[in-house]
């Protein structure tokens, strides 16, 4: 971030108690719902999109991403990208293509 | 000084960042995977797992609910810490640093206090894999903060004499410093519900 005077700071710093806040009550919200009596499924959803909006806030405010270099950004999206591809290997091992080299290798 | 790294306190003039933050984005990136890898396997493994206990079968809600507290707390007192120093306020840095090194040892003395727990009742890694998955990605994630407080630590006291000779790379180092720690943060924020409410 670039330099910054003293009136942005201090609004900075409202910001920041306020995500803070905003974090403090999502981690209630998804510990109380743990406790209420959903389908797996439903209970699944529910704790990733809440996971999701408070990994967003902590990098978005805390770690400034709303306003970042292109670069950095850039750089992310790359990333996120390969993590996807990460998150859909259990998927994929599903694919007859896979089982079929998984039988060749064993 | 015999080496001087160019561009460490000043913007690079291609990328528009220092080098230190450009360098500690791209760590983090290698963070990602490694940590997505670990979630992967978790998927894997469930997945593939006749039975999966519910979290809190094995592992103590309220602990994890109250590390969890610790852990944002702890992020929330790094960026001020960050801040104090943009608007000029070194004693207010020391505080809020000292609040951050604390925290994280807190973080670290609930998770003794959880494993101790596990093993007096005969839980280990080696039990099944849902224990087996947990003791990695808890025990790689404690490894972080270990690392966090060593960094945070070395910036509260030795490292903090660069302040008064150059501010402006110093403000760097406790930004790049704040990005990790935010970042272990945030797989604790994954970490949490996946592990114990899950």
């Amino acid at each position: 971030m670039e330099a910054h005077s003293a009136e942005e700071m201090q609004r900075h710093v409202k910001t920041y108690f306020a995500v803070y806040i905003a974090l403090l009550v999502l981690t209630v919200a998804t510990v109380g719902v743990s406790y209420l009596h959903t389908t797996t499924a439903m209970h699944i959803l529910a704790a990733m999109v809440v996971a999701l909006v408070k990994g967003s806030l902590v990098a978005a405010i805390f770690m400034h991403l709303s306003n970042e270099k292109k670069i950095i950004i850039y750089s992310l999206v790359l990333t996120v990208t390969f993590f996807v591809v990460l998150m859909l290997i259990p998927v994929l091992m599903e694919c007859e293509i896979f089982r079929y080299l998984d039988r060749m290798v064993s | 000084m015999s080496a001087v790294i160019p561009y460490i306190s000043k913007p690079h003039p291609v990328t528009g960042v220092t080098n230190a933050k450009f360098g500690i984005w791209l760590f983090l990136a290698s963070e990602v995977m490694l940590f997505g890898a670990l979630f992967s396997a978790y998927i894997v493994l469930r997945v593939g797992a006749e039975t999966w206990p519910l979290g809190s079968e094995y592992l103590s809600v309220p602990w994890a609910f109250a590390n969890t507290v610790v852990l944002i707390t702890s992020s929330l007192t790094m960026v001020m810490s960050w801040a104090a120093l943009q608007m000029n306020n070194f004693a207010k840095y020391k505080k809020y640093m000292g609040a951050t090194v604390l925290l994280s040892f807190g973080f670290l003395i609930i998770k003794y206090i959880e494993y101790s727990a596990k093993f007096h009742h005969g839980y280990f890694p080696a039990n099944n894999t849902f224990l087996a998955i947990y003791f990695t990605m808890t025990g790689l994630h404690g490894i972080h903060v270990l690392g966090g407080i060593i960094v945070n630590g070395y910036l509260l006291f030795p490292g903090s004499k660069m302040w008064h000779t150059e501010p402006e790379r110093f403000a760097g180092r406790v930004e790049c410093a704040g990005l990790y720690w935010h970042f272990v943060d945030l797989v604790w924020i994954f970490l949490f519900p996946v592990l114990y409410l899950l």
